[in-house]
């Protein structure tokens, strides 16, 4: 992978200044260390840092096409590009590299903006078309790769990352009030919008065209799913053998590299799943990484190192404790450039801090499956829900929800009553689209206790309201299951999985990760089938666990999907904080940034601090407001934790 | 009703759920789970406020909204738990 960054004017003559561009790219030279890039012409600059993954000689971006009026600058992978360029070539298009990067300038030549449905990978990149004096931005279907843009004097500045904008000068750091409020309900701000006020992504699976001074975007690819009572239905075998087989060759051809591919191993069923197909096409020194915590209760080495000594791989593990995550945590904001409301995207800098020190710049991920085959306890919890409203007084029916959470105290409660409360939320309108998700919309929402005045003043609308509006209309008519499924891949998995817990904490180690799971034609094939094969009654990610039975430990193949989640406020507490957090905490720092209320904050610390037991909402408010302090002293005051 | 008691209630509640001591955040009869002040996890705090600070133990089969949904339940279910003592 890459970084890419550029600027375009309405001016067609206008000419960038090189060195602003040359800042630009410096900004996210973590994302492409192995060297840089710049085209300038009259009315656009183009620049890249580049990570070499392929045609490690002769891959330097820009690159153009044969008569040098078409240039691109290009982030990412495309993994089929073997046979899309063979298919070019018998239609008379020269290539001057052996690049991925290549393929995609001569088929946007050959089949203009319809290239983009070709591609299956992963990528972020512009195109410039001089002839038509046009700009194309495009991004990847399930939103991999970040792309974003800003409108500037006389223009628009676009980047990988928003601190190659910030870094162009033309754009002052300041945070979009709706935007924390989009992150306080789904964990992020949903595309276009970003933490920062005027700078905007390219939502995924969209192209943008800037021409004529106009800027216009539209879907190539969405998720979609089929109307209720057409999904596919046929033998179980038969569809577990056609799944694996479209799944090993999304495995297959993200092997495809000049250099060493390795995969993150954390011990479940998806991690394992594609590490056993990878065995299968990769010799004895398959390298394998995982992370450890010391809290047994969030720790799978166990069943990591049972998948490794199986599958003989070559094992790198590295144990993160509650120091570990303080230490990076700065970092980790200033990497993933939104506040958090958990720390689990810290620990996975370390994980690919070892990748990188492994001399490994490839990794494959098993991140993706819970959202296209059915594996999260939220799709379950609206299952039992959505049965649960069918007979709303029953008090037998949400007791199957004390089955899904073994991890939270939920028991201890004890009552139905309890339960009612929690998840009895919406009941009453089981065909509402946001169904799945309101309670734990509404958990989240309780962080929202601690905003100053301030904030709440500034802040517009409803963040679930804007949600509801922008919904596809034909998602009323599809099945519960899948609209559980559809908010997750609109929401969580691009906005915050893939990005500040994916490609940023990747890209903080120059790491490229690939996504077997999010292959399109997978997409494609399990959104077409009944939910049923995907959550067999209860048991998530049935058609996964059946397809790999046979290739995967036996203990592995059965177990319950443990969350991925890492310590949260207990990191930052006692006398070995750093010193950061009590001064970001402090009433001083929270009344100068004015984003909460500084006795609230005050009396949340120390809750925590003198607490035998925390809950969720506490330790989600702590790492929010402590993380949002982070961004402010970093992206707006320009403070550095080094 | 003990006023110290319930007081002690209340002034938990405002400093651990609305971290504040303002008194009007909360009143008296204001239900705890419908005013989405407690969590599920949130519970377990108010039981070890009243088996530790307030010395009750609560079993299994009292901890139900009943006993434990306002200033005013948790107030009176500790007093009638203490008489029984």
């Amino acid at each position: 992978m890459c970084g890419i960054a550029g600027l375009h004017f309405d001016d067609a003559s206008r000419m960038a200044d090189a060195g602003m561009l040359k800042r630009m790219i410096r900004a996210i030279s973590h994302r492409g260390p192995d060297g840089d890039g710049q085209h300038l012409e009259p009315g656009v600059a183009l620049g890249h840092a580049r990570l070499s993954i392929i045609d490690l000689g002769g891959g330097a971006q820009p690159i153009h096409n044969e008569d040098r009026t078409i240039w691109i600058t290009y982030n990412g992978e495309v993994f089929n590009y073997v046979e899309l360029r063979k298919m070019l070539e018998e239609r008379g298009h020269k290539f001057y590299t052996h690049t991925d990067t290549e393929v995609i300038v001569h088929l946007y030549e050959e089949l203009g903006d319809r290239f983009v449905e070709e591609l299956n990978g992963q990528f972020a990149f512009a195109i410039w078309d001089r002839p038509r004096r046009r700009l194309v931005l495009a991004r990847d279907r399930a939103g991999i790769l970040p792309l974003f843009y800003a409108p500037v004097p006389g223009g628009i500045a676009f980047a990988s990352e928003a601190k190659a904008i910030l870094a162009s000068g033309l754009v002052k750091a300041e945070l979009d009030p709706d935007a924390l409020d989009e992150l306080m309900t789904f964990w992020a701000p949903l595309a276009p919008r970003t933490m920062f006020r005027g700078i905007q992504q390219l939502p995924p699976g969209h192209l943008a065209v800037l021409e004529d001074g106009r800027m216009s975007s539209r879907p190539y690819w969405q998720w979609h799913f089929p109307a209720n009572g057409a999904h596919r239905r046929g033998v179980r075998k038969d569809l577990e053998t056609e799944m694996r087989g479209i799944l090993a060759d999304a495995t297959e051809i993200r092997l495809r590299a000049d250099v060493p591919v390795g995969a993150y191993l954390s011990g479940g069923l998806d991690s394992s799943s594609l590490v056993a197909l990878l065995k299968e096409r990769v010799p004895d020194t398959l390298q394998t990484f995982s992370i450890g915590f010391d809290d047994p209760r969030l720790d799978e080495s166990a069943h990591q190192r049972t998948v490794a000594d199986y599958l003989k791989t070559v094992h790198n593990h590295v144990q993160c404790s509650l120091g570990d995550i303080a230490k990076v945590f700065p970092r980790t904001i200033l990497h993933g450039e939104m506040p958090v409301l958990r720390t689990a995207p810290a620990p996975m800098q370390l994980l690919s801090g070892l990748v990188r020190r492994s001399d490994v710049k490839v990794v494959l991920t098993g991140e993706g499956a819970d959202e296209v085959l059915g594996g999260y306890d939220i799709f379950k919890e609206s299952k039992v829900r959505q049965f649960w409203a069918r007979n709303p007084r029953s008090t037998w029916r949400p007791a199957l929800l004390k089955r899904l959470y073994p991890y939270l105290d939920i028991t201890s409660a004890g009552s139905a009553a309890y339960l009612q409360e929690f998840f009895g939320i919406g009941l009453d309108r089981p065909e509402d689209p946001l169904f799945s998700h309101l309670p734990r919309w509404a958990t989240t929402a309780q962080c929202k206790l601690f905003w100053s005045d301030g904030l709440r003043s500034r802040v517009t609308g409803s963040a679930t309201e804007r949600l509801r509006a922008a919904l596809p209309a034909e998602m009323s008519g599809w099945h519960p299951f899948n609209r559980g499924e559809y908010l997750e891949a609109r929401t969580l998995l691009p906005s915050y999985l893939l990005s500040a817990q994916g490609d940023r904490m990747l890209m903080a180690s120059s790491v490229e990760g690939r996504f077997p799971f999010l292959d399109h034609r997978l997409i494609g094939f399990a959104n077409g089938i009944h939910p049923d094969y995907k959550m067999h009654v209860l048991r998530e990610k049935h058609i996964l666990k059946e397809a790999m039975r046979d290739r995967l430990p036996g203990s592995i193949a059965a177990r319950h999907k443990q969350p991925y989640r890492a310590p949260d406020a207990a990191a930052f507490m006692g006398p070995q904080a750093p010193e950061y957090v009590s001064e970001l905490m402090g009433a001083k720092a929270i009344s100068g940034y004015g984003y909460f209320d500084p006795d609230k904050v005050s009396r949340l610390v120390a809750k925590l601090g003198r607490s035998k037991v925390s809950n969720a909402r506490d330790n989600m408010a702590f790492v929010g407001i402590l993380s949002t302090q982070l961004w402010h002293a970093q992206f707006v005051d320009g403070h550095r934790f080094d | 009703m003990s006023d110290a008691l319930r007081d002690q209630v209340r002034a938990f509640i405002l400093e651990n759920y609305l971290f504040t001591s303002d008194t009007k955040a909360l009143g008296v009869d204001d239900s705890l789970l419908g005013r989405g002040i407690v969590d599920s996890t949130g519970m377990l705090e108010i039981i070890f406020f009243i088996e530790e600070q307030l010395g009750v133990k609560v079993k299994d089969e009292e901890m139900i909204p009943e006993n434990l949904d306002s200033v005013n339940r948790i107030t009176a279910f500790v007093e009638s738990r203490r008489k029984a003592a």
